[in-house]
């Protein structure tokens, strides 16, 4: 017993934790080996071939009038996704959090489904429910209601792949932090709504915002769901990334690289934002801890 | 402002938290619910507050049924364990919560709220703090500002949920005694729930001991303390020790003891339980006359402080007991492990055993705070 402690104490600045320097070189090489080869040159060479033929010929390829088409698509199917999915994330992680009842756990597998089926299914789905030769295809027909092949279809394909970015981005948050709070303001008077303005959202604003983020940048960027429901309809039925593959298809690289490279800006900006986000949502999560900021 | 409690019954799912519950707490005391984690003793403070709801029975304020109205209305002030501030809110604010959401008809006016407000961070002492946030506060004056922003709704029951449990020992203390001193100023009838028997001996005038959903006993901390109704409180307030006993027409028996318990009169040959608390013991070198003492040997000899306890077994039967006596009283003849003493119970008090389960022998003291 004596001989092994002495053994042990003799190299008491080793950390248990701490692995060799050489281990540790290599980890880290690895990793940026693989983030280069991944992530950085296929980045770096969405710029370099939208700008290879010169400014003219990119600054043509996103102000051609089916480019704005498509951006103005883009925008508007994120514009009605994005609160949509804040009020459904709001409301499920709500419940979730705060209260118990019967088919909770259903609720969350359900919340889930969205990242576990493939965005193709989710496109042919609606395309089987609204179709023409769908369940209620006949009946939209008849009523003169179009929804696959035309804007309505890109917007919900955009809401059913964008589902779960806030609502469990909000539920970890709220089960953290609990409904002491929300009692606190009860007892002191507060209506219920009152309650949810000032103490619930301050209490998660951090947190929702950083959701927000994340769904609007998947709803900008999804590609696969809103391709089978659109229909590749130019100026019409095309969103931002819709548009790029057909310019691809149509051997114009410099104007689909250009065209990419919007998104890729759109991306990076909300990464960075995220980041900054995050950042906040930290420290937030922190106090709601009660450790010091 | 009067609250009786008539038959509250509440189950979480099998789990049944609170059995056919009644209790009257008169105006303007300061009631502790004492028990071990899972008794029940949060259940009850949160129907009296409106944040759960009972399955069967009814909460009365003043003799006027509550039970039906919102916790909104029920003007109760109530504080959590960890105090729940508005995190995002400065230590005023959360003060003034209160107040700002008050429909507009009662709301005060900006300057009645800075007055108000003002007023009670003065009472908790803590004036000099209104523009910090929560975060930037200690857990003892986390809790004070807790209480400020329960009272400033004028209260007619102030409820405190474990409000020192959270906190360092020195701190408790402090705090503790600051409540007392405060209560005795408002006189807001108050109930507190505790595990922490010694901050309900001191704090509280009446206290309401909580086993499994039950009442154990009400009274006074002397009451509670000096003859607990039954086994469970002897051995929740405070140390004791336990010994197997006989009981047979009127005498209980513990080896060579024996002592007269004329409300067993009846009993013959019953197994029992005999509890004594550790300073209630006499240490003597010679026996005495009779079956009063005894014989055991000096085990372990510990210092307290204030006081120095014994550890002895007794010499047939090998059960333990714990002595405790004054630092004086030892060093007048102190004691050394393996001397042969007498030891001679001044109180002991028997129950009979006739649910032998809940009691495991040999467990000869539940100090309360470790369950």
């Amino acid at each position: 017993m004596r001989a092994w402690s002495n053994e042990h104490s003799s190299r008491p600045a080793a950390i248990a934790t701490t692995e060799p320097a050489w281990v540790r070189a290599l980890l880290l090489g690895v990793a940026l080996l693989f983030l280069s080869l991944f992530l950085f040159v296929p980045l770096a060479a969405v710029f370099y071939e939208a700008l290879r033929k010169g400014v003219g010929v990119y600054l043509a390829a996103i102000s051609d009038p089916y480019a704005l088409d498509a951006i103005r698509l883009t925008l508007l199917s994120a514009a009605i996704a994005v609160p949509l999915n804040l009020l459904f994330g709001i409301a499920a992680a709500w419940a979730i959090a705060k209260f118990e009842f019967p088919g909770k756990s259903l609720l969350i597998t359900l919340i889930d489904l969205p990242f576990a089926v493939s965005p193709v299914i989710a496109g042919l789905i609606y395309v089987l429910l609204f179709g023409a030769q769908g369940w209620l295809g006949p009946w939209l027909n008849e009523h003169g209601i179009r929804i696959i092949f035309a804007v309505p279809g890109i917007v919900l394909a955009t809401i059913f792949v964008t589902v779960p970015f806030i609502a469990r981005e909000l539920i970890p948050l709220m089960q953290a932090q609990g409904t002491e709070e929300e009692e606190a303001a009860l007892v002191l008077g507060a209506s219920g709504w009152r309650t949810f303005w000032r103490i619930t959202l301050p209490n998660i604003q951090w947190g929702l915002l950083y959701g927000v983020v994340l769904c609007t940048a998947r709803a900008m960027g999804e590609f696969g769901a809103v391709s089978v429901v659109s229909g590749h309809v130019r100026g019409l039925t095309n969103t931002l990334p819709l548009h790029v593959e057909i310019l691809y298809n149509e051997y114009q690289f410099a104007a689909a690289f250009a065209c990419a490279s919007l998104l890729t800006v759109l991306a990076l900006v909300m990464l960075v934002i995220k980041t900054l986000i995050q950042r906040r949502a930290r420290r937030q999560l922190r106090l709601t801890n009660g450790e010091p900021a | 402002m009067s609250i009786d409690i008539q038959g509250l019954y509440k189950r979480f799912g099998e789990f049944v938290a609170l059995d056919h519950i009644s209790l009257a707490i008169p105006e303007g005391q300061l009631v502790a619910l004492l028990g071990p984690s899972g008794c029940g003793k949060t259940t009850l403070l949160r129907i009296i507050a409106g944040l759960e709801y009972a399955d069967q029975g009814q909460v009365l304020f003043n003799g006027e049924d509550a039970s039906r109205r919102h916790v909104r209305e029920r003007g109760v002030g109530f504080v959590f364990q960890h105090y729940a501030l508005f995190q995002h809110m400065s230590v005023f604010e959360n003060v003034a919560f209160g107040l700002r959401v008050r429909p507009r008809a009662t709301r005060p006016s900006e300057a009645q709220i800075r007055a108000k407000v003002g007023a009670l961070l003065e009472l908790v002492q803590l004036s000099w703090l209104g523009d910090r946030l929560p975060s930037q506060l200690s857990g003892g004056q986390r809790q004070r500002i807790a209480l400020a922003r329960a009272l400033a709704v004028e209260p007619r029951v102030l409820l405190l949920d474990e409000p020192f449990g959270a906190l360092d020992t020195k701190v408790r203390k402090e705090l503790r005694r600051w409540l007392r001193r405060l209560h005795d100023e408002l006189h807001i009838t108050s109930v507190f729930v505790t595990h922490d028997q010694e901050e309900a001996l001191e704090v509280a005038d009446r206290i309401v001991v909580m086993n499994r959903g039950h009442i154990e006993q009400v009274g006074s901390p002397e009451e509670v303390y000096e003859s607990p109704a039954t086994p469970f409180v002897y051995q929740f307030l405070g140390h004791i020790n336990l010994f197997h006993s006989r009981v047979h027409a009127g005498w209980a028996r513990v080896g060579h003891l024996r002592v007269r318990v004329p409300e067993y009169g009846d009993a013959e040959h019953a197994p029992a339980l005999a509890y004594v608390r550790p300073h209630d013991i006499d240490v003597l070198r010679e026996p005495e006359d009779g079956d009063t003492t005894l014989p055991a040997t000096v085990q372990r000899v510990s210092s307290l402080g204030s006081t120095v306890r014994l550890e002895v077994m007794q010499t047939p039967g090998g059960e333990f007991a714990e002595v405790e006596m004054t630092r004086e009283r030892y060093a007048a003849d102190p004691l050394r492990p393996g001397d042969l003493v007498f030891v001679k119970p001044r109180h002991l008090r028997i129950f009979l055993n006739e649910d032998p389960q809940p009691v495991a022998p040999m467990h000869w003291h539940g100090d309360g705070d470790g369950i």
